[in-house]
């Protein structure tokens, strides 16, 4: 099916652009070293950060900037909640995340792909579910009430088409047309005009439920990656070079809008490099250091969110995150290996990023959303998958959470009308609960006719 | 009739410069000067009364030198667009294509064909600078879009709402104007009739009107009552009073980042009601004051990779140029959504990456320095020549002074008290940095 092939040709077009720009070029022989890689690379840095390169990663030139430079961006925005949403790509198989192993419908709809009871951890709101066997990591966080499992979420008449359905929640209503981001909608609400870290797409373009009609947001592939290379340019040269970036961006555009856009994205673009100087690998040393282990491999989730805890830590301005998490969920075809390996390193790495912020002590700050735009059929197909169906399973993920199931598993008795699971909650509600209850803003400002939607519980 | 105003300046080479960006992929060499000389009335008329196509440059590669396969190789589709915009003696009518396929915008994540999605941009060519009456019925017939929008699924004892609601909303009306959700379920019904065979292996195959399938009964549209059939669905769309002003309206803002005043939209709308014709309202808006005096556009990232190109003097030799587009937020015959592509939300943190990154590749072909243990051609260590020489390279395009200054300033500043073996080394770093600074200014991302 073309949707499903555009899902993994578009990963080869994300990792094509991730290479864009990366490799210095190669030292000639008989060049004096450092060629003005070393030093000069990093005066340039810290003229161009001072701050932030003394808070973190600098700390081997700049001792007491170091403390310095926490405190001042501490007392910027000291207690800032931050919320993460954490897409799963495809539609992931919610008879899967928490089979139902009790319910007797089971083996029958699924007589290839169905879990047995005792596969993985049972759930101990339900006693019909098992958690998949690679989401143990999440029964352990579930089990110190730090998830609260949404077994049945979607929406009225549910769209199974990937690109309107994941639509649907990325603008938080059912609305085609509608164009900015529900995040996008909270950071024109309560965002400042100056910081593109505000909203922070962790991926190669700007994931929608950020898009925004005033303020700046940022999107980069990952923050050590941020960079500004050209053929031909090295050293010095190359450093001046990224920062004449601001120096164009900050000319006068004279009232004219397109020259305005241009240049304010030349400005953010020039902010951002900043903001991100103390992740960029230098001199060969690794930039990131996480006080736990992440799953390693060439993923860049697990990468990308050991970042966005050092972001954290180090108080960069952050206010809500999104990216996409490991792997591809739109399973037609031989489910169960890829499903298993997916789940595995996605379930793996949220586990390491909640215990790097309690390591850092950040973890009462952030909530992490983890969502997809739609379960899958009941029955499986004949090719050993499974196709598009309509509820999905979602997470919220975090230390103040209340630790108990949002909804409920809608069982497979009652299937709709295209043998798909019914909706036991709507994305508008927790979205509701998300705004008022965590980032404390008046959801019907943000979502179309929010007070439609039952508000859950969603925090201690 | 009002009179619309037309450009009375001067018509030098930053006209000239600006009508080639907005009707086309920008000049190439030489090309806004050799324009300048024909005059605006001139110009314009070369644009919209062009010769019989003649392709000027190499032919198009993939990075092994392999020739493209634009219907089956995934990418091949973009690059073969592309090569067309950066080799076309016809630029508007090409830039045209480009605007049909934002308003009719249709995806192949949603059609799943190269063919198809070939085919319709064979369609919206040929009527590219034709009337939209008759752009509009073979749209509505075409099997991409049949796929796109549902027509195929649109049964009469199940009407589909989708391609008539579009049809209004995208097309022809704007949202909410003019018509009433009854009216959508009541053009549903006027457009069914139209299906297609499932072959293995092929998929949808021989599409056509079965007057069978077709809801013959009478339909209230608009306030009228008949048993319209799908043509009469288009006509009554493109005859609706208020479609006039959207269309003027919309094609206006594809040219001019400000809208019309009101006397010129009311002359637009009046040429446009003659015959529905787009060519005459196209000249009237090339020849407008607002397109020369008024404020600049930012290029779509197409045509920002043409253009860079096309200034260059470099076709398409290699298939970076896919994911390098896609990454600025422009992968053709994939629109975002049917709405077509944001125009107000071209640049953010990593668009901007994303066009560094095309200048950065637009610009490997003339990298200067040592390659490959081969000495280059020595720079001068001299920061104005060294600044002329990046705006000779990129086709020398215009730039505000402030703009110059920057480089020059970057320039002056790297080479500021080099010696010893810098002397030599540093003078084609300057210069490869000063390209790659000019590509990606705001003057030069806008026109």
């Amino acid at each position: 099916m073309a949707c499903c092939n555009e899902h993994s040709r578009s990963e080869i077009v994300r990792r094509g652009l991730a290479e864009a720009g990366r490799g210095l070029p190669a030292i000639e022989p008989g060049m004096p070293l450092p060629a003005g890689t070393g030093l000069d690379r990093r005066t340039f840095v810290a003229r161009g950060v001072g701050l932030a390169l003394a808070v973190y990663g600098g700390a081997a030139l700049r001792p007491r900037a170091f403390d310095d430079g926490i405190a001042a961006a501490a007392a910027a925005s000291p207690q800032q909640k931050v919320f993460v949403s954490i897409f799963l790509d495809g539609g992931a198989d919610s008879l899967s995340l928490l089979a139902p192993t009790g319910d007797s419908l089971y083996p029958q709809f699924r007589p290839r792909l169905a879990l047995a009871a005792g596969a993985g951890p049972a759930f101990t709101e339900d006693p019909r579910l098992t958690w998949h066997p690679s989401l143990s990591p999440l029964a352990q966080l579930h089990g110190e009430g730090k998830v609260n499992v949404i077994p049945g979420i979607g929406y009225d008449h549910p769209n199974q088409s990937h690109f309107t359905s994941r639509h649907f929640w990325e603008v938080g209503a059912a609305d085609e047309r509608l164009a900015t981001g529900w995040l996008g909608r909270y950071l024109d609400r309560v965002g400042r005009p100056d910081n593109p870290l505000q909203g922070l797409s962790l991926d190669w373009s700007l994931q929608p439920s950020l898009a925004t009609a005033n303020m700046p947001v940022a999107a980069v592939d990952a923050p050590d990656r941020y960079d500004f290379w050209a053929r031909g340019v090295w050293g010095e040269v190359s450093n001046r070079m990224v920062g004449t970036i601001a120096k164009l961006g900050a000319l006068p555009t004279n009232g004219d809008p397109g020259l305005r856009a241009a240049s304010e994205a030349a400005a953010q673009s020039a902010r951002l490099y900043e903001q991100l100087a103390p992740f960029r690998p230098k001199d060969d040393r690794k930039s990131l250091v996480s006080p736990v282990a992440y799953p390693g491999g060439d993923d860049r989730f697990p990468r990308r969110l050991a970042g966005l805890a050092a972001m954290l830590a180090a108080g960069l301005p952050l206010r809500v995150v999104a990216l996409s998490a490991a792997g591809r969920y739109d399973t037609h075809d031989n489910q169960a290996q890829g499903l298993s390996d997916d789940l595995k390193l996605t379930a793996d790495s949220l586990l390491a990023f909640q215990r790097d912020l309690e390591a850092r002590g950040l973890a009462d700050r952030v909530l992490v959303h983890v969502w997809t735009e739609f379960g899958r059929r009941a029955k499986e197909n004949g090719s050993g998958g499974t196709d598009h169906g309509a509820a999905g399973t979602g997470f919220l993920i975090g230390s103040q959470v209340s630790g108990q199931m949002i909804g409920e598993f809608p069982g497979l008795a009652k299937l709709d009308d295209h043998g798909n699971l019914r909706a036991t909650s709507d994305f508008r509600g927790l979205y509701g609960s998300i705004l008022e209850d965590w980032l404390g803003t008046d959801a019907a400002a943000i979502i179309p006719r929010a007070r439609k939607f039952a508000r859950p519980k969603i925090l201690r | 009739m009002a009179a619309i105003p037309t450009y009375k300046g001067a018509f030098g080479h930053a006209e000239a410069e600006r009508l080639l960006w907005r009707a086309g992929f920008g000049p190439r060499r030489g090309q806004a000067a050799s324009l300048a000389r024909l005059g605006l009335d001139g110009a314009v008329r070369s644009l919209t009364h062009p010769p019989d196509e003649r392709w000027i440059g190499p032919q198009p590669r993939d990075e092994k030198g392999r020739p493209l396969a634009p219907a089956d190789a995934w990418g091949h589709d973009h690059l073969w667009w592309l090569d067309r915009m950066v080799r076309t003696s016809r630029p508007l009518v090409e830039r045209m294509t480009l605007v049909w396929h934002d308003w009719f915008a249709t995806s192949n994540s949603g059609v799943g064909s190269q063919k198809m999605m070939l085919a319709q941009n064979r369609l919206l060519r040929r009527h590219a600078l034709g009337s939209f009456d008759r752009l509009l019925v073979s749209i509505t017939a075409n099997p991409a879009m049949l796929v796109w929008l549902s027509g195929t699924d649109n049964r009469k004892d199940a009407p589909n709402e989708n391609y008539g609601r579009e049809l209004m909303e995208l097309f022809t009306l704007g949202e909410g104007n003019g018509y009433t959700e009854n009216d959508v379920r009541e053009q549903a019904r006027t457009l069914t009739g139209w299906t297609s065979t499932w072959k293995r292996g092929k998929g949808q195959t021989d599409f056509r009107f079965d007057p069978k399938l077709h809801d013959t009964g009478m339909k209230t549209v608009f306030g009228r009552k008949g048993a319209f059939s799908w043509r009469d669905a288009v006509r009554l769309c493109v005859n609706h009073p208020q479609h006039a002003q959207f269309f003027v309206e919309k094609l206006w803002s594809y040219f001019v980042p400000e809208p019309p005043d009101a006397r010129t939209r009311a002359g637009l709308e009046v040429l446009y009601r003659k015959n529905f014709e787009v060519k005459p309202v196209l000249d009237a808006v090339l020849r407008h004051p607002a397109l020369y005096t008024g404020p600049r556009m930012v290029k779509p990232p197409v045509v920002y990779i043409t253009g860079l190109l096309r200034g260059l003097n470099r076709g398409i030799d290699t298939s970076a140029w896919v994911w390098l587009s896609d990454g600025a937020g422009q992968r053709l015959f994939n629109p975002p959504n049917v709405a077509g592509w944001d125009d107000s939300r071209w640049l953010d943190t990593s668009a901007f990456r994303g066009r560094w990154n095309i200048a950065n590749t637009a610009l490997e072909k003339v990298t200067l320095g040592d390659r490959k243990g081969k000495k280059g051609p020595k720079v001068p260590n001299n920061p104005e020549a060294i600044v002329i020489e990046a705006l000779t390279a990129l086709g020398n395009p215009t730039i505000r002074p402030e703009t110059h200054e920057v480089l020059l300033t970057f320039a002056r500043d790297s080479l500021h008290g080099v010696t010893g073996w810098k002397a030599e080394s540093y003078p084609p770093l300057v210069a490869n940095a000063v390209r790659q600074l000019l590509a990606v200014s705001p003057d030069m991302q806008t026109c």
